[in-house]
């Protein structure tokens, strides 16, 4: 059974990748996942935000209340060699040479950056510390009302081109479902540079506390009903835009990296079901997809990759919108029913 | 961008006006005094001199010869250092008082008085119909010191209340000074003057009613939000009239009494705290020494009442004798005793008569507290609070605990926590903290607490009345964050919370009086810990700047650090268990004895 893919140019084992995560941050987790099969990891992102406030931060407390006594001209030590302060990326570029070290799956660094000098320092970092590819976190929630759609994704354009021009290996860039016209704005970044998408990052929504009358984060992991997001958006892009595919959130089954396979990914991304099941998962996972193939009598994951595109499949109609209204009035038809919405019968 | 740099040059350079020095001086603005010109004469020409840098110019002679300096002297140095203060919403406010109670600085106080007490209020005054069972048809107010509070906001964090509309907006709410200044200081002044609550009336055993009584520790230079500060304003509202306190060298040596200015204050009868500061090393004894001189001087009072008892008649020297002085009522009814002794005595001319008017005051209860940091209780001056926790007498001891040497500048002490970096624990303390509350409860004999009111306000107020109730030592151990900590310090009460929800500060009372009626001295008053501990610790810089500097070891020491929370927990669970057993063998025992008669008849 031939269950190897192509990713980013990475020849890879399997199409069973590990999304960006804590689990990345720590060297005998990422072991344990290569031991189980993962065929790449992708690392925790560096986010430039973070190591920005972190350093005022610490420099503020550092620092607060000195000279303010006379009996007490500090508050927290020195350390004799200040130096030895890592506040900035080098932990991270650490962990990636590390992870090097340890595993021989690629490992994806991944990056949130704030400024254009950021994205691309950072980048270029990253590629020293040895990272097989980088995936480009464009985390970002617009909240201003000047802010146009097209000024957003042509700043991410740009983005995606200047880091281009700054490092030579693979980029991917992971986006959220939030924008209009996906497919033009999926082109515009291959033209620019991008080897891959990640569709499509899942953010975490805060919630309201009643009795405290509080907005508190709640982290939910996902299910695999949430895998019928990105699957359609793959099974549409797939053939149109000529870039990789990374298809994350929902993947938890066989089934689910299946599915993905089919629609056009090159790999399936777990988060959630590893940190709900741990890195075992993907030994289970592995076993079940191979039962499956050989079942139905599959000899490689290529033969199906791209196979419920939507340009594969026998009615292209039934992935796009029109089909919503045929959904909704075989909803009142059946009513009582939960909302159907798409999926694909793996029969 | 070098271009860049030119032309800010060049329009800096055509955007630069001569100013003319005028030759008169044209401004009508002065400088307030540094102490208003209505605050006693000492305090106008010795202390505000001091205020106001000029101490140098003071002759020596203008100084107390014997190093006394008056107290309630805050009051007059109007520092004035916030540009924002908070602002009472009296709609809003459900009148809980906790917003008093945190405030470190004494600032927010609350009053409840009878409705023609507003006669001639300002315009601004605000007023509500106070909600409190005890005071029906009485008025309320919630009123700011607009020119002591320090911004530290502690006190919008801690309020419950929201407005169903606006989430955002509070029972009291941060809003700039500079524009209602004169008009809350006007709002203050005619505050104070309302009447204070008759504390015969009331029982402080909720933090609503504890935040009626007066302060009598206020405006003091500690820093800003301080957690140390709101243990120390709560002994003085509870028992400041009738307290003497030895302070160990340390921040509360420091904030409790640098010249020129005192926080310790008087009530309207002019009684208030008797404060002295003594060495890191000798504290314990020093407060010990207090409370023998006391008990010595009551024992001779005793002695003297009884042998005037002919003068005297026997209802007031039964009274003196034997009055019951365990809360403010009893205490007022003795007070009112010892002043009737006071004028029996004026018509007798003997040397007893004269000795016995000196000593009167002594046969009033008086609460002596030992107050002081870690690095006194811990370290230096440990050897000392065991000695004289040891000794069976009634002395109360405050830790304020903040688990450094705050006042030098960080050092670590025997409470430093495990991984926390500190000044000699550069590299992360290796060790974990001492448990000084568990040795001291090891002796059986001593009331000890343990208590941090960012997590319960009400079991700190409980302990600190049961600790004072009892006869004997006791020993209050109080979570106080600190700046020491690397914390937003309007976050500090959150933090206490997360140090009690991750098990690195369990809650509890060890009261030895329980025993004999029946019931378990221990009782654990925080649950199990709930949260890991690094959502606390990494809050806070002194644990934060290690996974910078040594991500290894940081991580070592706080899942050592994991390890003494569980540990610990177990620990005091096995020792309730303990006590519970015993108090289970007392029960059968004592129906054993009373089913069978007494052992004697038996044998
Ligand atoms: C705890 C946690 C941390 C994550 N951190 C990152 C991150 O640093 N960068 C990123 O791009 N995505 C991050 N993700 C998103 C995941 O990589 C993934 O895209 C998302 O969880 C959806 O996939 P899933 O359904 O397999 O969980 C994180 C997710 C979780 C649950
Ligand atoms: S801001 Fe701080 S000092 Fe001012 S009233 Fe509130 S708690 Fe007190
Ligand atoms: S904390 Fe809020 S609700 Fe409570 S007394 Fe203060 S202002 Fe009123
Ligand atoms: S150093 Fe810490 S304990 Fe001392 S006054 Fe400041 S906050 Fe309070």
């Amino acid at each position: 059974m031939d269950l190897s893919t192509t990713y980013l140019g990475l020849s890879l084992k399997n199409p069973i990748v590990a999304s960006a995560s804590p689990i990345s941050e720590r060297v005998e987790r990422v072991k344990r996942l290569e031991e189980c099969g993962a065929a790449a990891v992708v690392m925790y992102s560096l986010f430039e935000e973070q190591i920005v406030h972190e350093s005022l931060e610490l420099d503020y407390y550092l620092n607060r209340g000195t000279e303010s006594f006379p009996e007490a001209l500090s508050y927290i030590p020195d350390l004799p060699d200040m130096g030895r302060y890592s506040v900035g990326p080098e932990v991270y570029l650490e962990q990636i040479r590390l992870l090097k070290e340890a595993v021989s799956i690629p490992v994806i660094a991944s990056l949130n950056g704030v400024s254009t000098g950021g994205w691309i320092k950072y980048a270029q970092k990253m590629e020293q510390a040895g990272a097989d590819a980088i995936e480009l976190n464009i985390y970002y929630l617009p909240v201003d009302p000047e802010l146009t759609s097209s000024e957003l994704e042509a700043a991410y354009v740009q983005l995606v081109r200047d880091v281009r021009a700054s490092v030579s290996i693979p980029l991917a860039v992971k986006l959220s479902p939030f924008f209009t016209a996906l497919p033009h704005f999926a082109r515009s970044l291959a033209e620019a540079g991008a080897d891959g998408l990640v569709l499509f990052n899942r953010f975490y929504q805060p919630d309201f506390d009643l009795d405290t009358l509080d907005v508190v984060p709640n982290l939910r992991l996902s299910t695999s009903d949430e895998l019928r997001l990105p699957l359609r958006w793959i099974s549409l892009l797939y053939g149109r835009v000529n870039v990789d595919f990374a298809l994350t959130t929902g993947v938890h089954t066989a089934q689910d990296v299946l599915k993905a396979m089919m629609a056009g990914a090159n790999v399936a991304m777990m988060t959630s079901a590893l940190l709900r099941h741990s890195e075992g998962h993907v030994q289970q996972v592995l076993s079940d997809m191979t039962g499956w193939m050989e079942s139905y009598e599959y000899e490689s994951i290529r033969q199906m990759q791209g196979s419920m595109s939507q340009r594969a499949i026998e009615n292209p109609a039934a992935l796009e919108r029109t089909n919503y209204i045929k959904v909704l009035n075989s909803f009142q038809e059946v009513s009582g029913g939960p909302l159907p919405t798409m999926n694909f019968s793996l029969r | 961008m070098v271009q860049r740099n030119f032309e800010a040059v060049d329009q800096t350079l055509a955007k630069l006006y001569e100013v003319t020095v005028p030759a008169a001086v044209s401004s009508n603005l002065t400088r307030r005094p540094t102490v208003p010109t209505e605050a006693p004469a000492f305090v106008r020409d010795v202390l505000g001199a001091m205020i106001a840098g000029d101490g140098d110019s003071i002759p020596v002679s203008a100084l107390p010869i014997d190093g006394t300096f008056p107290s309630a002297t805050t009051q007059w140095e109007k520092r004035n250092i916030s540009l924002e203060i908070p602002v009472w919403e009296p709609d809003l406010c459900i009148q809980c008082g906790k917003c008093a109670y945190v405030c470190p600085h004494a600032v927010i106080r609350t009053k409840v008085y009878a409705p023609e007490a507003l006669e001639g209020a300002p315009e601004a005054f605000k007023s509500t119909d106070a909600r409190f069972k005890e005071f029906p048809g009485m008025a309320y107010t919630l009123q700011i010191a607009p020119e002591d509070c320090t911004g530290c906001t502690l006190c919008v964090e801690v309020c419950p209340a929201k407005d169903k509309s606006q989430v955002g907006r509070k029972a009291i709410n941060m809003a700039a000074q500079p524009p209602i200044r004169e008009q809350e200081a006007c709002n203050w002044n005619f505050f104070l003057n309302l009447p204070e609550i008759d504390r015969t009336a009331l029982v402080p055993n909720s933090i609503k009613n504890s935040q009626l009584l007066q302060p009598l520790f206020e405006f003091s230079g500690a820093c800003a939000g301080c957690g140390e500060t709101p243990y120390v304003k709560l002994v003085s509202q509870l028992f400041g009239d009738r307290s003497i306190i030895a302070n160990a060298t340390g921040c509360s040596s420091i904030y409790g009494g640098n010249l020129p200015t005192t926080p310790w204050a008087t009530n309207r009868d002019g009684r208030g705290p008797a404060w002295s500061n003594s060495l890191f090393e000798d504290n314990a004894e020093f407060g010990l020494g207090m409370r023998l001189t006391l008990d010595k001087q009551n024992e001779y009072a005793r002695e003297l009442v009884q042998q005037f008892g002919a003068e005297l008649g026997s209802d007031l020297v039964n009274g003196l004798l034997h009055a019951d002085q365990s809360d403010d009522g009893g205490i007022a009814a003795q007070r009112a005793r010892v002043t009737t002794l006071k004028e029996c005595l004026h018509n007798v001319d003997s040397p007893q008569a004269r000795d016995l008017l000196s000593l009167a005051d002594t046969l009033v209860k008086k609460s002596v507290w030992i107050i002081g940091g870690d690095g006194w209780a811990y370290d230096i001056g440990y050897g000392g609070v065991d000695h004289v926790i040891a000794s069976g007498r009634n002395v109360n001891i405050l830790v304020l605990d903040t688990e450094v040497y705050s006042n030098t500048g960080g050092q670590a002490s025997k409470a430093t926590p495990r991984a926390a970096v500190a000044k000699f624990a550069a590299d992360g303390k290796a060790t974990p903290r001492k448990d000084l509350g568990l040795i001291a409860m090891a002796y059986g004999t001593v009331y000890v607490a343990r208590v941090a009111m960012g997590y319960s306000d009400v079991q700190t107020l409980n302990a600190i009345r049961e600790a004072e109730a009892y006869n004997g030592p006791s020993l209050v151990i109080a979570y106080s964050h600190c700046i020491a900590h690397g914390i937003n310090m309007r976050k500090g009460l959150d933090q206490q919370k997360l140090a009690v929800q991750a098990g690195l500060w369990p809650l509890y009372r060890f009261n030895p009086d329980r025993l004999s009626e029946g019931k378990n001295p221990l009782q654990l008053d925080s649950k199990a810990p709930s949260i890991p501990i690094a959502q606390y610790a990494y809050n806070e810089t002194r644990y934060k700047m290690l996974v910078q500097s040594d991500e290894q070891r940081a991580a070592h020491l706080l899942a050592l650090a994991q390890q003494d929370v569980q540990r610990q927990w177990q620990h005091y669970h096995q020792l309730v268990d303990l006590y519970e057993a015993e108090v289970q063998a007392q029960v059968t025992a004592a129906a054993a004895a009373s089913s069978n008669g007494s052992p004697k008849e038996q044998a």
